[in-house]
């Protein structure tokens, strides 16, 4: 077998690092160039490999799918679609009903939407329309990071901080000047669904924000000079050219905030005060999907107790699966096939 | 938007109430951006000044003592937790690196789409519910194990890892793939030694932010890991975890729990940022940046 008559490249300074590292890699082979078998066998271990690979990424969710209806099987036959309507749990007496779970996931989730969606496209308006160029960085760096505070530390902050402050200040005053309507009545613990709420806000506010701040920065530029030129004031030329605009890709991002929302567990599971019940005033404890999962399910006994709570590990994973999916789509049309960041 | 201001002024004057809405709405949105970094600061503020005057020797040193007595640390959950992370990283980033590969390369079509899609619903998964999946595997009938803690947090890491590893393949010039392609190179090589290496920072860039994110994560470990007051590196053991002793503290009614808890905290939060800075730096210094 000849060596190929291969010259290798004049290596002058200017060329480009990549250059280099190709023309070292092909002088090294010592197997002959022009063969094409060579390249053949690996080639196909590695496309099979790397296949292999995208293969697990479905594989994953046929699992995740398997075992949950596989695990919650017992708990269908037993109680049906009635399971979700049914305000009763009872582990004594075997009894299973997940409707105060799921009024407690909505509400403590809606709860963090009122409080959150407002600010935070209110501060993604406030870093891409009128913050100075400087800030802009700093700014986003700073809300990123509030991403990536782990779940736990925000409910050791909100055991320790939020809830003596809800208790001492906040709930005496919303008694006081809102009581009437019935939300703000009942013993003032701190601990509850208001204090739920309020930490799931603080922690869906960077995914909002974030999200929010992408899509208005595909907005094109021409639409904000447009408006401009038509004599706008800042606050129109938001209002018309870019928030009108941006309309689908901010649902979009709320709509992934309450995914998030749905599915938070520990800081919510920390100060929701644990407690299977529907009441209507936001002091009261409650409790909702993923924290009954938390609290109950290693100490969970007997085998219809864990399959109730696998079926109800089912229901969040369905409802964020759809919420996700429709965020997903709904950001996909504004920024064109970018997947949507801001998850870490 | 110097220009677009002097034109403005060309026109005729803008009417007073627009005016004022137009500086109310201002107004507002720079009370929402104090609103949302007041709480920010709270926690951040709260968290090292419990958490610096809280952590000693012993904090880092020694294993929890029994309860109720006051000293002791979580030395055992700071290993536990490298150990969980690390055989989440060991499965975790081949899967992930290699599905992004195969998204970049090869994923120009439905069955690409498919997985893009799965791995972006993926991302939403509750934690939870992905805990409930490796107990179904791993723990049901086998008992806790460090193991189970481990592959519950590779699953969180692959769709991250996968994203993010497809993008920044895709950040590599065509022309490289075809200069190695004319050279030669078969694709596997081309794959791996031209265009991996070329977005290696990249790469690394999501491989970490995927570790910063399971690093504090607590729910799927409560029954997979499940914790332990002892030394254990054993993989098939339960093993200590630091976000689960944070809770696990938090939740007690003792003071020096309570002490410990803000200085686990602050270990954690000091463990991640650290990586997320290392991350920013590497890339800042690396050819091919970030989006």
């Amino acid at each position: 077998m000849a060596q190929p008559a291969f010259e290798r490249p004049d290596m002058s300074g200017s060329q480009p690092i990549e250059a280099s590292r190709l023309a070292a890699l092909s002088t090294n082979r010592s197997a002959p160039l022009s063969s094409a078998s060579s390249g053949e066998v690996p080639d196909r271990l590695f496309h099979i490999a790397i296949v292999g690979c995208g293969i697990a990424v479905l594989g994953v969710l046929a699992l995740i799918v398997y075992q949950l209806i596989a695990g919650s099987k017992l708990s269908w036959h037993a109680f049906g679609l009635k399971f979700f309507v049914d305000s009763a749990w009872d582990p004594v007496n075997e009894r299973f009903g997940a409707l105060p779970f799921i009024y407690g996931t909505l509400v403590s989730s809606l709860l963090a939407l009122i409080i959150a969606v407002p600010l935070a496209v209110g501060a993604a308006v406030f870093t891409t329309e009128m913050c100075p160029k400087a800030f802009r960085g700093p700014l986003s760096f700073i809300v990123e990071l509030l991403a990536a505070i782990p779940s736990v530390i925000y409910g050791l902050w909100a055991m320790f901080v939020l809830v003596p402050i809800l208790s001492g200040y906040v709930q005496p005053f919303l008694a006081t000047t809102l009581g009437w309507t019935g939300l703000f009545t009942g013993p003032q613990y701190g601990i509850g669904m208001l204090a739920a709420g309020i930490i799931l806000a603080i922690m869906i506010i960077p995914i909002i924000s974030s999200i929010t701040r992408e899509v208005l920065s595909v907005v094109p530029q021409h639409q904000r000079e447009g408006v401009l030129a038509l004599g706008a004031t800042r606050w129109e030329m938001i209002r018309v050219g870019v928030l009108r605009n941006a309309r689908a890709g901010i649902v979009g991002a709320i709509i992934l905030g309450l995914g998030r929302a749905l599915g938070e567990t520990m800081a919510v599971f920390m100060v929701i005060g644990n407690r299977p019940q529907i009441a209507k005033s936001l002091f009261a404890p409650g409790y909702t999907m993923a924290s009954v999962l938390a609290n109950e399910f290693s100490e969970a006994s007997g085998d219809i107790y864990l399959s109730a709570l696998v079926q109800i590990g089912l229901a969040l994973f369905l409802v964020t699966i759809v919420v996700n999916a429709l965020a997903q789509l709904l950001v996909w049309t504004v920024t064109r096939g970018q997947p949507a960041r801001g998850h870490a | 938007m110097p220009e677009m201001v002097r034109a403005q002024s060309q026109m005729p004057p803008v009417g007073l109430r627009r005016r004022i809405t137009d500086h109310v709405m201002t107004g507002l949105a720079v009370l929402t951006v104090i609103l949302v970094l007041a709480p920010l600061v709270a926690i951040f503020a709260y968290l090292v000044y419990k958490g610096v005057g809280s952590i000693n020797w012993a904090f880092l040193t020694q294993t929890p003592k029994p309860v109720g007595e006051i000293g002791g640390g979580m030395a055992n959950a700071i290993v536990g937790s490298i150990v969980i992370l690390a055989i989440a990283s060991v499965i975790g980033v081949p899967f992930g690196v290699g599905a992004g590969i195969y998204l970049a390369e090869f994923g120009q079509n439905r069955f690409g789409s498919t997985i893009r899609f799965t791995a972006d619903v993926l991302n939403g998964v509750p934690s939870i519910v992905i805990g409930i999946v490796a107990w179904g595997i791993l723990v049901r009938g086998h008992g806790f194990s460090a193991m189970a803690g481990g592959v519950a947090l590779a699953i969180m890491m692959v769709p991250t890892i996968c994203r993010t590893t497809e993008e920044m393949l895709r950040l590599v010039p065509q022309a490289l793939r075809e200069a190695a392609y004319g050279l030669g190179v078969p694709r596997w090589r081309t794959t791996l030694s031209i265009v991996l290496r070329t977005a290696t920072s990249g790469v690394i860039t999501g491989v970490m932010l995927a570790f910063g994110r399971v690093a504090g994560e607590t729910a799927p470990l409560m029954f997979t890991a499940f914790g332990n007051s002892f030394w254990s590196t054993s993989i098939n053991q339960p093993i200590a975890a630091l976000p689960l002793q944070i809770y696990v503290y938090a939740n007690s009614p003792y003071d020096d729990w309570h002490r410990q808890a803000w200085a686990g905290s602050f270990v954690l939060i000091v463990l991640i940022v650290g990586a997320v800075s290392a991350v920013r730096y590497v890339v800042r210094r690396g050819s091919f940046g970030t989006t």
